[in-house]
């Protein structure tokens, strides 16, 4: 075993970070409180080849591999969650099913542009009613000819409005239950697909989250992703790789609080002296980087595992609970160490808080992750 | 057109912290950079490959972990790499720096050489002009901008206080100021390739240099002493507003006839 990063992962976290530091801390702060999206972050991430990082080149990737990617989503998130995750869902769960379980042709046709980051993907599978329960899907699509009929809507879709590729789950055949579900790929532009409304929350607020409406869309037979009744599998598949992109995030947000803390503790004098100096501080800031390097090991291992092309839905699912779960404890804790100016829009762990908060729900909740865990360990 | 790009690994300065007691620096744990000055020039140099097509080769003289400066100048898009490392190198002067540099770019086709000004561990701003010495070619130093003609450069020479216009014929050697353009980040599929990719290792052997004129041998510069300085009188607090800090900051310079 060999916890060093390869020189090529070295490489790519030096230049990570300064990207970070250069072009996406100075706009985190605006990005939040402006709910504004960062499109010429986005652009810029597209430039240097960011938005393709595991894929072979010969699809327009750049190459790399899953762990590479989740440095990625790490680096960006340490210093704004918005960015983070605005990578993490167009890579996990737009552009890797299509390299996973696409055709041929869907790959020449999607992947080059999706990888270059000309165009920006998304994925829909919630609905009002089929959160957790996603086998409660009510979207419907009927074969007429060489179309699907697709209608129904979805909800708190990331990236939606922005994106221009999104994989969505319908109901092909309601009777079959969860074997009755398919995944197509809907592209801006089609008839009857609309972005409904868009949701004002608590964190990640320069991330575009919307409801997806769609009234009668045709989608072609050549844009149904997998087989026919294959799309639940599909879906709960490509969550497994999310989750890791959503532990890196959670990890960047820990580990971005931390370093904020330890700047604020080396000045902030009370009673005559650093509060870094105090024991209290220093027993908490230990807490919060032992558990924050354990979070990390925890989610590159499911990285490396995916890159290793061996099973890892059960180690994503623990990466994913606790690296989230140490965001929040970390995050929070990092307010606390802050005092009255933690909770202030001066400083950017109360960001972090708010931001971390969603990396215990999305791509299944912190309950669901120990649903898959449980299972592997009774099995 | 083929481009030859010198490049320094240096300490990162900015992050290099000062030992409190001895006052000296704390080089363990810094991080290695390429240059600032010579960075953009390699970014110059790879605007050209991207506008009208340009062979890019970096080239290096250090010891073996300057291999690093040049993997990040392949990630960043250069052609071709060489490192000049041999113990014989060692301990050199500005003097015997250019005179290898030299040596090693006379096996080499080019068309025109871009140093940076000067590193910011020695900020001497020898060597480039003393490569194009030993080569008997023009160059132009602290240049900002420039555009490529078919037979000649137009650059921009910049003066603390004014700046040049100057036209010169290849081949040529200019150094570039790393405020001229801000480097790009290496590419991720760049960097992906960077450590499958050939970076040359030339010794003393690989080339063609006159023995006295490298290494600490060769190197005709002596430094007699350094240190610290210190500050020569205790300094006086003044306790004032802002108003009458800059009366009293100015007329103690007046004083000292500073200003």
């Amino acid at each position: 075993m060999d916890f060093q990063l390869s020189r090529e992962h070295q490489l790519l976290a030096t230049t990570l970070k300064d990207f970070a530091e250069n072009e996406v801390r100075p706009l985190a702060r605006e990005t939040d409180e402006k709910e504004a999206f960062p499109v010429s972050t986005v652009e810029k991430m597209a430039r240097f080849g960011m938005m393709g990082i595991p894929f072979p080149k010969d699809f327009g990737g750049a190459g790399g591999d899953n762990l590479g990617y989740i440095m990625a989503v790490e680096a960006l998130s340490k210093v704004c969650g918005t960015t983070g995750v605005i990578l993490s869902a167009h890579t996990s769960l737009c552009a890797a099913p299509i390299y996973e379980f696409g055709t041929d042709e869907q790959k020449r046709r999607l992947l080059p542009d999706l990888a270059s980051g000309k165009k920006i993907g998304a994925f829909g599978l919630t609905e009002p009613n089929a959160g957790t329960d996603a086998a409660g899907q009510q979207t419907a699509a009927v074969l007429s000819g060489d179309k699907y009929i697709l209608t129904g809507s979805k909800i708190f879709i990331t990236n939606a409005g922005y994106a221009d590729v999104y994989i969505v789950f319908a109901m092909t055949d309601r009777s079959k239950g969860t074997r009755g579900i398919s995944a197509f790929i809907v592209e801006k532009g089609m008839p009857g697909f609309s972005i409904g409304k868009k949701e004002e929350k608590m964190g990640i607020r320069g991330s575009s989250t919307c409801e997806l409406i769609f009234e009668n869309v045709e989608v072609p037979v050549s844009n149904l992703l997998g087989r026919e009744g294959g799309g639940f599998g599909l879906a709960m598949k490509t969550l497994d790789g999310g989750r890791i992109g959503i532990g890196a995030q959670a990890l960047g947000l820990a580990q971005g609080a931390i370093d904020e803390t330890v700047k604020y503790v080396k000045e902030r004098k009370q009673f005559g002296k650093t509060i870094g100096s105090f024991q209290n501080t220093q027993f908490q800031l230990a807490d919060m980087q032992a558990r924050t390097d354990a979070a990390r090991l925890l989610v590159y291992r499911a990285a490396c595992l995916k890159d290793a092309k061996q099973p890892y839905s059960t180690e994503a699912a623990m990466a994913k609970l606790f690296a989230s779960e140490t965001a929040m404890a970390v995050t929070t804790m990092a307010v606390q160490l802050h005092g009255g100016y933690g909770y202030t829009r001066e400083y950017p762990v109360e960001r972090m808080m708010r931001d971390a908060k969603i990396t215990e729900i999305y791509e299944g909740t912190s309950e669901v992750q120990k649903m898959v865990i449980s299972a592997a360990v009774l099995k | 057109m083929k481009i030859i790009v010198c490049i320094k690994q240096v300490p990162d300065t900015t992050e290099v912290k000062i030992n409190p007691t001895t006052g000296t620096l704390i080089r363990e744990g810094v991080p290695s950079i390429i240059n600032p000055d010579d960075k953009s020039g390699l970014e110059a140099a790879l605007v050209l490959k991207e506008q009208q097509g340009a062979h890019v080769t970096v080239l290096s003289m250090g010891p073996p972990q300057a291999d690093l400066a040049l993997r990040e100048a392949l990630a960043m898009g250069a052609d071709q790499a060489i490192l000049l490392s041999d113990r014989a190198f060692g301990g050199a002067d500005t003097w015997a720096t250019s005179s290898t540099l030299a040596a090693a770019i006379r096996k080499l086709e080019w068309d025109l050489i871009i140093c940076g000004r000067q590193a910011i561990d020695g900020d001497t701003a020898q060597v480039g002009p003393q490569i194009a010495e030993h080569l008997q070619v023009p160059h132009v130093s602290y240049v900002t901008e420039l555009q490529v003609g078919e037979k000649a450069i137009e650059v921009k020479r910049k003066f603390e206080d004014g700046w040049q216009r100057l036209r010169v014929q290849f081949p040529c050697l200019i150094t570039t100021l790393k405020d001229m353009n801000q480097a790009r980040y290496m590419s991720m599929a760049g960097i992906y390739e960077a450590y499958k990719r050939e970076v040359k290792v030339w010794g003393l052997a690989d080339i063609d240099v006159d023995q006295a004129n490298i290494g600490l041998k060769g190197s005709p510069t002596r430094v007699k002493a350094s240190y610290t300085k210190g500050t020569r009188s205790a300094g006086k607090v003044y306790e004032v507003d802002p108003r009458d800090g800059a009366r009293i900051i100015v007329e103690s310079l007046k004083e000292k006839f500073i200003i």
